[in-house]
């Protein structure tokens, strides 16, 4: 076995543990802490497959902004860990029942095929070869028009968070000093003539 | 090839102008609204009806009646495209008049972003119409769904509202990632994205595994039934039509049908339509289930907006039982026919939904729904001419002859039994026997009952001719069909191309 094989099954073998441990583990902080796991090894996959550029996009995008919020928000959500999970265990056999049979079809429908891992044909590509460049000129050239539409999708994103969330501007009891100076007398105090009532 | 040699060609920006230009303006008018100081926002009103006449006059000018591509043939411009587009921009104008008075009436949607959101949806359905790739369908379809659940969830003070739009998201994201997984699998198998060079390689037979092809397929069409909304995956449509406000219903059961319309003859039509006999039997089994859940269980409802859902998962049913029988035992004659009719069918579908749901809009005021069956009772002593307009579009929707439904029905029905599919054209009249009772019952409580409220139904001159003119519109094009379906079976059979 060649020794990129090697790396390979052995990234390929923690990406799937931290894929499985994110949707098993209970506490919902570590599941994040495995997501970003899998995501590094998800990264060297890539970087095996010389495309460094989205390997590291995918350590600064996701690790550092995506996963790091994430684990910000589940910290703020004090979520109760134990009524969360409650019952999940009681999904088990319907689920596995499920999943088994998904599996078992999708067996049946492979295994009467010819199986076989092929070497994949990753290009040898030569030194001066820059993955940045290629990606930045495809994204600009032939892919402009999904990569356009894609930031109108991010801005109708921010229009709906905003819609959604704004509740307008916030009543603080902080004093105007300019319109203290300008109020009146008249602004404050009403003067209301009233009938003398007669006492008895 | 390095990157030197890399040729590339400026894409051809005046045949997509009409998005350009929707896309430049829904900025502008996102900007513009914040220096709008009126409660009604007219500015951004009136600008975004602008907007969509002006995309109107952008695709009726630049269409060419050719098939012509650009963006490096991600972006199509077709006959069926533009009459497609030019339909949707009707029915969202269409949508906005009969929701002005109603977004009025309630301070949490009466702000721009409803008009903004509104055209971004307008620009996703625009790009799902002329997506010949699938990097473009799924970022239109993604533009749709997301303008639309922001716009469900607008009503923030509405629980049931929220919640509709908490399933529509959900849901709608699990769908996505059914759609892509589909995607991803026939790109394995064929090396491709582009929908032409999909259809080429399938048709020459370089693909790597048919089986993938296959298992692909079914996701794919996993995915689209989602959007669409039919039987299995219909979950999410009664609770969506009934918990967001009127006016994004009235939106939601219009023009996004037009565009997932498109989508299904771009993918399967003029991608996937050598395997058609793999999809064809998936697409009857939804058929005939969305058909049987959808008149079934809209018999039990009691509001008129649950009803009108379960009534679109059959009607979407219906539509799917042409788009099945175009291709029989390999022979593509019947191609047109069949698709054409279930366009035309779809057409008339959006025509009845947008009066009926107008029409619950014009009885709804501030506090007040209207969208229970029982609030209709006695329309007609109320309001005779209203009465009319409503029990025309029940009339359509049932298939009662000579509105414009029974039409489309007919079509769809002669396809499927020009296709070989006798016993499909036999259950699906017999749905449709069983839902006429719902959609009669609406017109018994119109007429018969005695009025619950004696309140007169004021509305704007421009509701009242929109919605008369939709109102004759049923009717006449239901005596003279022939005009809009030729109109249908000439864009597809110029847009199709083998």
């Amino acid at each position: 076995m060649e020794f990129r094989t090697l790396v390979f099954y052995f990234l390929a073998a923690i990406l799937v543990f931290a894929s499985l441990r994110v949707v098993t583990l209970r506490n919902p902080v570590h599941a994040a802490l495995h997501l970003v796991l899998a995501f590094f090894s998800a990264c060297g996959v890539w970087i095996l497959l010389q495309a460094e550029f989205l390997a590291i996009a995918l350590i600064l995008v996701y690790v550092g902004a995506v996963m790091v919020l994430f684990l910000f928000v589940v910290m703020l959500l004090d979520i109760d860990l134990d009524r969360l999970r409650e019952g999940f265990w009681s999904y088990l056999p319907m689920a596995s029942i499920v999943s088994l049979l998904v599996v078992a079809e999708m067996v049946l429908v492979l295994i009467s095929r010819y199986w076989g891992a092929q070497e994949s044909d990753v290009p040898q590509a030569d030194t001066a070869y820059s993955n940045v460049r290629a990606v930045g000129r495809l994204l600009f050239t032939e892919y402009v028009y999904p990569f356009e539409l894609a930031s109108v999708v991010l801005l109708v994103g921010i229009v709906a968070a905003t819609a959604l969330t704004l509740r307008g501007k916030r009543k603080s009891k902080s004093i105007d000093p300019s319109r203290q100076v300008f109020v009146k007398a008249r602004d404050r105090l009403r003067l209301v003539r009233m009938p003398a009532e007669k006492r008895d | 090839m390095t990157l030197a040699e890399m040729q590339f060609a400026v894409p051809e920006l005046r045949i997509a102008s009409a998005e350009i230009l929707l896309l430049a303006m829904a900025c502008l008018i996102l900007i513009v609204d914040l220096f709008v100081r009126d409660r009604n926002r007219t500015v951004t009103y009136l600008l975004t009806q602008l907007t969509l006449a002006g995309a109107a006059l952008a695709t009726f000018a630049v269409g060419t009646g050719q098939v012509s591509y650009t963006f490096s043939n991600m972006f199509v411009s077709d006959p069926m495209g533009d009459l497609l587009k030019l339909l949707v921009y009707i029915s969202v104008i269409a949508v906005l008049f009969y929701s002005r008075a109603y977004v009025l009436d309630r301070p949490e949607m009466a702000r721009g972003e409803f008009y903004v959101l509104g055209l971004f949806a307008t620009l996703g359905m625009m790009v799902m119409i002329s997506a010949s790739h699938f990097l473009t369908v799924y970022i239109g379809i993604e533009l749709l769904s997301l303008s639309l659940y922001a716009m469900v969830a607008m009503e923030r003070s509405s629980a049931a509202s929220t919640e509709a739009a908490m399933k529509y998201f959900v849901l709608g994201a699990l769908a996505s990632g059914l759609l892509l997984y589909g995607m991803s699998m026939l790109y394995g198998a064929t090396g491709t994205l582009e929908i032409p060079a999909l259809a080429d390689r399938l048709f020459s037979g370089e693909v790597n595994d048919r089986i993938i092809v296959s298992f692909g397929l079914v996701f794919l069409i996993a995915g689209i039934a989602f959007k669409l909304g039919v039987v299995p995956f219909h979950m999410w449509i009664p609770d969506v039509y009934h918990g967001a406000p009127t006016a994004v219903t009235l939106f939601i059961a219009s023009a996004p049908k037009l565009a997932a319309c498109a989508v299904v003859i771009r993918v399967l039509v003029n991608g996937l339509i050598f395997v058609s006999s793999d999809w064809q039997m998936m697409l009857i089994i939804l058929s005939v289930l969305s058909m049987a859940v959808g008149n079934f269980a809209a018999i039990a409802q009691t509001n008129i907006k649950r009803m009108l859902a379960y009534s679109a998962i059959s009607h979407m049913g219906f539509m799917l039982l042409g788009m099945a029988t175009g291709v029989i035992m390999g022979d593509p004659r019947f191609i047109v026919n069949a698709y054409s009719s279930s366009m035309f069918y779809v057409v008339t579908y959006v025509l009845a939904s947008l009066g009926a749901f107008g029409t619950i809009l014009l009885l709804a005021r501030a506090g007040f729904e209207s969208d229970e069956i029982s609030d209709f009772a006695g329309l007609n002593k109320r309001n005779s001419w209203y009465a009319a307009i409503m029990m025309m579009m029940m009339f359509s929707m049932a298939g009662i002859p000579f509105f414009v439904g029974f039409f489309a029905k007919l079509s769809v029905l002669q396809a499927a039994v020009a296709g070989g599919h006798l016993w499909l054209a036999i259950v699906a009249v017999f749905f449709s026997l069983i839902g006429a009772y719902y959609y009669l019952r609406v017109v018994k409580v119109m007429y018969f009952d005695p009025p619950t409220s004696a309140a007169p139904i004021e509305t704007t001159l421009d509701v009242k001719l929109l919605l008369s003119l939709n109102g004759l519109a049923v009717a006449l094009i239901g005596i003279f069909p022939n005009a809009l379906m030729m109109l249908c079976a000439r864009s597809l059979s110029d847009s199709i191309v083998f």
